[in-house]
């Protein structure tokens, strides 16, 4: 006698199919996880798992502030192995014309209800003495935290399994009207959702994710080294400009004490081999941030795959193509932060609850920006 | 019979044989705890050949070197216990 | 910064692989450049401190290598291996600087570390490997009068005995858990080889006053803070013995970190090699026990191989690539019969309670492990395998308890500090 036929099959048990496992899951329907590998195996597994509220447009603000708030209102739920810190985030400016830069993005966050605090140049050496002198100055967020996201997926997946969702270690390997369909056979469904990141368009194609590759390397131990995670402000035009090729510094203090640097974005397909030529680019770029680096201890370097999309905003909502298919896929360097906003909104649109945040700017079928 | 020459182990003089690591020469000394692990546990060499980074220590101000690894030098200063 | 070398071939390892490889094709005419992490070339089977004269069997080839033309490069530790365009592009980093070597042609002598697998109290103080108490004798350690068990498998167990027992230890137990049938009949093979079963009566003879005991394993250590006694058995009779070292190791693994980083195949943990030492990767060959565990004298032979084939010197050299070419057959025959006498039995895969630390470096026990299929999932689900070691520890222990194939190798193969990674422009 087979089990009876799941509401949802969510496809994908990285951070954001883990989060929407537990959101519709929490809403009593009959969930099933697929995962073609082990709960944040792919980009998850990879990521620094900073949770940051981004300013770059309106929508990926709405969508990472929510965000932001799900995930500070969850704080005393999360196990010790999710190493939940609140270190805030250090934004820094080299000059003034990047103070500026932080003059605006203050005014942003501030018009919409996020706490910042303009720091000067003594001020950003106070906050972080290991940042090399004669910085113009930074933006402190105090509200951005860090956490450690495989072990995130995890909980958010434990939830998911309370919640009475079942997790099957099957790979997918076609979707439908229906139903999902992998080696071991069919299952039918009433919905789908494809939350398989980067590879999300080998099951919906004509899906505009492309992989970005990005590197970290992580050091040993050196406790006390930065708190804040700590950005430079060209952070966002590495992350939208079309170079094909390029680094912005960012690192984040681990609760173990090793510090984590990147970061890096070059179009490279799916080819995970570290790009030496960027790490230096990247470390280099680090140096000048803080000299100090130079002398810690490098661990390991690896790469990850950012699902990136023509407008950096993710793809949440109906699948045209398919009936009663969903994707949430496509979230670039956020998808950690947005995991549980996402959730949260595509299972208010496949239950039909009001959204908690405008859908539109996600919908599958939105108009691309042009070339 | 080698040479002996002194190094300085937590603050005390210890004479060792020239040319001898500084595992061998802690060892040797008496010291069977060279570090600590993440969880407080006391922790010595085990392979003795650089692969395991049990051994490591503080030599003339540097951490997380390997003992195992290192020569002993005349007035070389090593901290134990991390 | 340090040196930026060119060399028609870059030897990576000085063992006895590394440096019959370098000699050879040094002697043929090649630039060679010898890396390796020790202080003195030799590798582990003749440690020896520099400035010391080698061991008495190390001391032909080592002799050779002095004059053999070889730029040998010692307390230098790879951490990267790449391939731009037809040169492979290593990098070492030597007293805190980076050296860079650029050659067409690799040859792989990594050689061998000791397995370790876990049992309750081997993160005392005090535990050591097998080889790896017999290497800090070898590097001066001071520890006369010291009671030792010696306990594990393989012949290294007996060799470091009697390095023990020489450097004037009390090795008061010597516990080789392969059952009698399983040596004597490796023993009688090794008739075919005389100087290998005078080499195991010279042991026994050297060790004579100390129990040793077949089909008996070391199960537990205890002490308060260090090592107080070992707890021995042969499943049935319980030994308990006072002592101050437990020097266990349970075989030898080969260092297959950079084969993997490169790219090479690599079968059953062995590097895949052709006729010529080949590996898979252009330009790449291995030699010794990366390519199998089978000693000192077989590691010789493939290391002349390769260094000769490195050298595109083969042809020339017909008549002793024959004679290579047999006595590597016969060292992998002596390798294979290795294996299977001193297979680990079940009980010592099993040593290991659920407390039991298996990651040393991040103090992972067992019990963690026990939900995680791969190496990979251990490592993300618990830490195992992300400290210092990166898993060359825990990682050799879980493949052969759990069965987990490793995870990707990343550089940098040791740490290093960041600069080192930051260092792509060299002198030319």
């Amino acid at each position: 006698m087979s089990a009876p036929r799941p509401d949802v099959a969510v496809v994908g048990a990285g951070i954001v199919g883990a989060a929407c496992a537990e959101a519709l899951a929490a809403r009593g329907l009959r969930v099933e996880i697929f995962e073609s590998g082990f709960p944040g195996a792919g980009s998850t597994g990879s990521a620094m798992g900073h949770l940051v509220v981004l300013d770059d447009s309106e929508a990926q603000f709405a969508l990472s502030s929510f965000s932001r708030t799900l995930w500070e209102n969850r704080t005393r739920e999360l196990p010790a192995e999710v190493e939940d810190v609140p270190s805030g985030t250090l934004w820094v400016a080299a000059d003034e014309e990047e103070m500026a830069h932080v003059r605006s993005k203050a005014a942003f966050y501030g018009a919409r209800g996020v706490a910042t605090e303009i720091l000067d140049s003594k001020g950003v050496a106070e906050a972080e003495p290991n940042l090399r002198p004669g910085l113009a100055g930074g933006l402190r967020v105090p509200g951005d935290r860090i956490l450690y996201p495989p072990a995130a997926a995890r909980f958010l997946l434990s939830r998911a399994a309370s919640g009475g969702a079942r997790i099957r270690r099957e790979e997918i390997l076609e979707v439908g009207a229906g139903f999902v369909r992998s080696s071991a056979g069919r299952t039918d469904a009433g919905s789908v959702v494809v939350a398989t990141g980067a590879s999300s368009p080998s099951l919906l194609p004509g899906l505009a994710i492309v992989p970005k590759k990005g590197h970290l390397v992580i050091t040993d131990r050196a406790p006390g080294f930065c708190r804040h995670q700590i950005i430079e402000l060209g952070y966002l035009k590495s992350a939208h400009g079309g170079a094909r090729e390029s680094v912005a510094f960012n690192i984040q203090p681990r609760a173990t004490g090793q510090m984590l640097l990147g970061s890096s974005r070059e179009l490279a397909g799916f080819d995970a081999s570290v790009n030496r030529s960027l790490v230096a680019r990247m470390i280099a770029r680090g140096k000048e941030y803080m000299p100090a680096l130079a002398r810690l201890s490098a661990l390991r370097t690896w790469t990850g795959f950012r699902p990136a999309t023509p407008d950096n905003l993710p793809f949440i909502g109906r699948w045209p193509a398919l009936r009663d298919v969903w994707v949430a896929a496509g979230h670039e360097g956020l998808g950690i932060t947005t995991s549980l906003g996402t959730a949260r909104l595509l299972a208010s649109l496949i239950v039909g609850e009001p959204p908690p945040i405008d859908p539109a700017p996600f919908a599958p079928d939105r108009r691309r920006p042009d070339a | 019979m080698r040479d002996r020459m002194t190094i300085r182990v937590d603050g005390r003089s210890v004479a060792v044989a020239r040319g001898s690591t500084v595992a061998a020469a802690l060892l040797g000394s008496g010291v069977p705890a060279f570090r600590t692990s993440v969880t407080g546990e006391p922790r010595g060499p085990l392979c003795a050949m650089g692969v395991c980074f049990e051994c490591r220590v503080t030599i003339d101000g540097r951490p997380e070197e390997r003992a195992c690894m290192t020569l002993c030098r005349d007035g070389m200063e090593v901290l134990t216990r991390g | 910064m340090g040196e930026a070398l060119r060399a028609d071939v870059a030897v990576v390892g000085a063992g006895p692989a590394g440096v019959a490889a370098a000699c050879r094709a040094s002697e043929s005419g090649a630039r060679v450049v010898l890396l390796d992490d020790n202080l003195a070339p030799g590798g582990q089977i003749h440690r020896h401190l520099p400035g010391d004269a080698p061991p008495p069997k190390a001391r032909p080839w080592i002799d050779r290598l002095w004059k053999s033309g070889a730029q040998v490069v010692t307390a230098a530790s790879l951490f990267d291996a790449e391939i731009l365009g037809e040169e492979w592009r290593l990098r070492a980093i030597r007293g805190g600087q980076v050296h860079v070597v650029r050659a067409r042609r690799v040859v792989v002598a990594t050689g061998a570390r000791e397995l370790f697998m876990p049992f309750p109290g081997w993160t005392l103080p005090g535990v050591l490997g097998a080889g790896g108490a017999q290497a800090l004798v070898k590097s001066g350690a001071d520890l006369s009068g010291k009671r030792a068990v010696v306990a594990g498998s393989g012949p290294l167990l007996l060799s470091a005995a009697a390095s023990l027992t020489g450097a004037g230890v009390r090795v008061v137990f010597v516990a080789e858990q392969a059952p009698l049938r399983a040596i004597a009949s490796f023993g009688l093979r090794l008739l075919a080889t005389p100087g290998k079963l005078l080499e195991g009566i010279w042991y026994r003879g050297a060790i004579a006053g100390s129990p040793c005991r077949t089909g008996f394993w070391v199960k537990a250590a205890g002490g308060e803070g260090r090592v107080e006694r070992a707890h021995v058995t042969n499943g049935t009779r319980k030994l308990e013995i006072a002592c101050d070292l437990v020097c266990a190791g349970w075989g030898l693994v080969p260092n297959l970190e950079l084969p993997r980083l490169i790219g090479c195949e690599i079968s059953a943990e062995t590097v895949v090699v052709g006729r010529y030492q080949e590996t898979t990767r252009s330009g790449v060959f291995a030699a010794g026990e990366v390519c199998g565990i089978a000693g000192a004298e077989t590691a010789v032979a493939e290391g002349e191989i390769a260094g000769l084939a490195a050298a595109g010197a083969l042809d020339e050299n017909g008549a002793d690539a024959r004679c290579l070419f047999a006595a590597r057959a016969r060292g992998r025959l002596f390798g294979e019969e290795l294996g299977k006498a001193f297979a680990l039995r079940p009980e010592v895969l099993a040593l290991a309670m659920p407390e039991t630390l298996v990651c040393r470096c991040e103090d992972v026990p067992l019990s963690r492990l026990a939900a995680a299929r791969s190496m990979r999932e251990a490592k993300l689900a618990t830490r195992a395998g992300m400290g210092a070691c990166q898993g060359r520890v825990c990682g050799s222990a879980l493949s052969r308890i759990r069965g987990f194939s490793s995870d990707s190798v990343r550089p940098p193969l040791v740490p290093v500090p960041m600069e080192a990674l930051a260092s792509e422009e060299e002198p030319t």
